[in-house]
C-alpha cells in the first residue's frame, strides 16, 4: 500500500514503517522560536534545568514579530533571546532580516524531506519545498532544544488537486482561500494537505508557500508541495545541503481527495471576523477601508510586492487609506528598491515598515481606528488581530489590495491587470 | 502526582474559539507574567471574562477551540486565570498539545449537553464527564499514553525533569 508524503518522512525519521495514528519519538532536523514565543521556551528550559541544546547549528531565533521593539519590556525579552542564544552558539536573525518562516526557507536553511518545528504556527509554511513542517508550543521548543527530539502522531493526509488554469487576477492566495471556504476553519484538522495538480506545478515556489502558509487555517498539522525541478533548483540556488527529495507514492492512500478546478476562479475575499468566510470580490466591492496592509510570510514575498508597485505604479493611495507595507524579508526589501517598486509604492502614498511581521499580530506598525476596515494580505482576520477589537479585517491577494487601496473601497484587481 | 480528576463550574463559548481571543497578541508579546496576561483572557470576546472566573471553572465550548497561533501562552494564561479545564466538541491541535504540556485538562466531548453555569466532574482516569447540574454522564475518547502520562505530572516541564526523555515513560 503506497504512502504520503508525511508517512514516507515520518518513516525515514524513525527508521521503521508507520501508519497514520502511530506515535513516533523522532529527531528533527531544525527547531525555530520567534520573539513571541522564544522567551517563554528559555524560560522552560531553565525550569527543566536544560544546562546545553542538543545541535545549536540546528536551532534558530528570529526576531521578527515585534521588531524593532516598541517597549522597554519587550526588549527585555529580546536581549532574553540573544544572551540565551550567545551562550549557546544559537543563530538570531536581528530585527529588520524578515519573517521568520521566510528567512527559514530563502536563506537555504530547510532542505527537502526536512522534519522542521517551530514555534509558530505558520511553520507549516515550509512545506512549499517539500519539507514536513509544523508549528508547536515553547515548552516543546525548550524539549526540542535540549533533546533535538520530540514526539508526532503521523496524521493522514487531505490530497487537494487544483486543476485548470489561474485567470489573470487570480492568484495563490484566492486559491487557498476558497479552501478556507470549502474545508472550513477544522476541515482538516490533524491532517496533512498534499497541494497536487497542474495549477500547483505552474505556481513558483514563493507562490506555492503562501498555499502551504495557510494550511493551518484549516486545522492542518502541515501543507506540503511534491518537489519538482522547480523546488531543486530553487533549493540549490540558496545551499550546498544535500538532500534528498521525498515524492508521495503514485498508489498513496489519502483520507480525502479535493478536486478544484481553478480555472473560474475568481479574487476571494475572506470578511471578518473568520478565515473561512469567503465570498467571491463581487460580494466585497465598494466596502470603504481605512488601511491596507500588504506584508507577512502569507503575502511579502517578491512576486508580492511586483504585483503591487505594478498596480500603484502612476496611481495614488485613496487620501482615506493607510497602505502599509513590511517586506518578509530584507532581500524581497533590497530586491523591490533595485527595480524601483519602493519608489512606485512610495510615491503612490505607501509606507514601508522594517522586514518582519508589521501590524498582523496587533503588536505595533499600524494598529487600526475604532469602526476601521482593513484589507490585508495576511492569513488572520480575527476579531482584535491586529490590536483593536473595533476594527474589521478583510484578507486578499497582494493585487486586491493595492486595488483597494486605491480606490479606496475594496475593488476589483483584474481591471488593473489587463 | 496530579489529580485526574477535577470538579467545576463551566463557562460556555462557541465555535472556533481562536487563541488570539483566548489571549490577544497584543499582550502576549509584552511580558511573561502569565498573572498579568489572566486578566485579559478572552477579552476580545468578553471585556469581563477574567472578572467572572473562580479558581477551578471550566470553559466549555463547541468545535475546534484553540485553533489559530501556536502561542502557548494560551494555556498557560488560562490557567493563570482560574481555569482548569476546557471542554470541547474538538480542538485545535497545537493548543490541544500545548494544554497538556501545561497540565491544562483538555476534553474531547458531546458540549451541547452542557450549559453556562452547569457544574461537572471530568474524570480523565475513567474517561468520562459527568454532568452534575442535568445528572448526564458524557464518554470522552482516549488520550495517547505519552499526553496522560504527560498530564500526570503536571505537565511537560514536571514530566521531562522526571524522565529526561520521551523514550523513558
Amino acid at each position: 500500500m503506497g504512502k504520503t508524503m508525511a508517512e514516507k518522512i515520518f518513516e525515514k525519521k524513525a527508521g521503521r514503517p508507520v501508519r497514520p495514528g502511530d506515535i513516533v519519538v523522532v529527531p528533527v532536523d531544525w527547531a525555530m522560536g520567534q520573539d513571541g514565543t522564544t522567551p517563554l521556551a528559555i524560560q522552560s528550559f531553565e525550569e527543566m534545568n536544560g544546562k546545553s541544546v542538543f545541535r545549536p547549528d540546528r536551532i534558530v531565533f528570529v526576531i521578527d514579530h515585534n521588531a524593532p521593539s516598541p517597549l522597554e519590556s519587550v526588549s527585555r525579552l529580546h536581549d532574553l533571546m540573544r544572551s540565551f542564544a550567545r551562550k549557546f552558539g544559537i543563530r538570531v536573525f536581528e530585527v529588520g532580516e524578515g519573517v521568520c518562516h521566510e528567512l527559514m526557507m530563502s536563506r537555504g536553511l530547510v532542505v527537502p524531506g526536512d522534519l522542521v518545528v517551530g514555534a509558530d504556527s505558520h511553520t507549516c509554511t515550509y512545506g512549499a519545498i517539500g519539507a514536513f513542517s509544523t508549528g508547536i508550543g515553547s515548552t516543546e521548543l525548550a524539549v526540542v532544544m535540549m533533546t533535538g527530539k520530540l514526539w508526532f502522531k503521523v496524521p493522514e493526509s487531505l490530497c487537494i488537486r487544483l486543476s485548470g488554469e489561474l485567470p489573470l487576477g487570480v492568484f495563490a492566495k484566492d486559491v487557498i482561500l476558497r479552501i478556507a471556504a470549502l474545508l472550513g476553519a477544522d476541515g482538516a484538522t490533524y491532517q496533512a494537505i498534499e497541494f497536487h495538480g497542474p495549477v500547483v506545478e505552474r505556481l513558483s515556489v514563493e507562490e506555492r508557500a503562501t498555499l502551504t502558509n495557510m494550511a493551518v487555517e484549516v486545522g492542518a498539522k502541515a501543507g506540503m508541495v511534491p518537489p519538482d525541478e522547480k523546488t531543486i533548483k530553487w533549493v540549490k540556488e540558496r545551499t550546498d545541503r544535500p538532500f534528498e527529495v521525498v515524492l508521495p507514492d503514485p498508489d498513496a492512500v489519502y483520507a480525502r481527495t479535493l478536486d478544484i478546478d481553478c480555472s473560474g476562479l475568481v479574487p476571494q475575499v475572506a470578511f471578518p471576523h473568520r478565515v473561512d468566510n469567503v465570498r467571491p470580490i463581487t460580494e466585497a466591492l465598494g466596502i470603504p477601508i481605512r488601511e491596507a496592509f500588504v506584508g507577512t510570510c502569507t503575502n511579502g514575498r517578491i512576486t508580492d510586492l511586483e504585483v503591487v508597485a505594478k498596480i500603484l505604479r502612476g496611481r495614488k493611495v485613496h487620501p482615506e487609506v493607510r497602505l502599509i507595507v513590511a517586506p518578509a524579508s530584507k532581500e524581497a526589501f533590497l530586491v523591490a528598491l533595485e527595480r524601483g517598486w519602493v519608489r512606485d509604492i512610495v510615491e503612490a502614498g505607501g509606507v514601508f515598515v522594517p522586514p518582519g511581521c508589521g501590524p498582523c499580530v496587533g503588536t505595533h506598525q499600524g494598529i487600526p481606528g475604532d469602526g476601521w476596515n482593513v484589507i490585508s494580505t495576511a492569513n488572520r482576520n480575527f476579531r482584535g488581530r491586529m490590536g483593536n477589537r473595533e476594527a474589521s479585517i478583510y484578507l486578499a491577494s497582494p493585487a486586491t489590495v493595492a486595488a483597494s487601496a486605491v480606490e479606496g473601497e475594496i475593488a476589483d484587481p483584474r481591471k488593473y491587470l489587463g | 502526582m496530579r489529580a485526574m480528576r477535577l470538579t467545576g463550574r463551566v463557562h460556555k463559548f462557541g465555535d472556533d474559539i481562536n487563541t488570539d481571543y483566548i489571549i490577544s497578541g497584543k499582550y502576549k508579546f509584552k511580558t511573561l507574567d502569565m498573572q498579568e496576561l489572566a486578566r485579559h483572557v478572552m477579552e476580545d470576546l468578553d471585556p469581563e471574562f477574567a472578572q467572572k472566573v473562580r479558581p477551578g471553572d471550566f470553559i466549555a465550548a463547541g468545535k475546534n477551540f484553540g485553533c489559530g497561533s501556536s502561542r502557548e501562552q494560551a494555556p498557560r494564561a488560562l490557567l493563570a486565570c482560574g481555569i482548569r479545564g476546557v471542554l470541547a466538541k474538538s480542538f485545535a491541535r497545537i493548543f490541544f498539545r500545548n494544554a497538556i504540556n501545561c497540565g491544562l485538562f483538555v476534553v474531547e466531548c458531546d458540549t451541547d449537553k452542557i450549559e453556562n453555569g452547569d457544574e461537572v466532574t471530568v474524570d480523565l482516569e475513567k474517561g468520562e464527564v459527568v454532568n452534575l447540574t442535568k445528572g448526564i454522564t458524557l464518554s470522552v475518547p482516549p488520550l495517547p499514553q505519552v499526553m496522560i502520562d504527560i498530564l500526570r505530572e503536571g505537565g511537560l516541564v514536571n514530566y521531562f525533569k522526571k524522565y529526561g526523555s520521551f523514550e523513558k515513560a
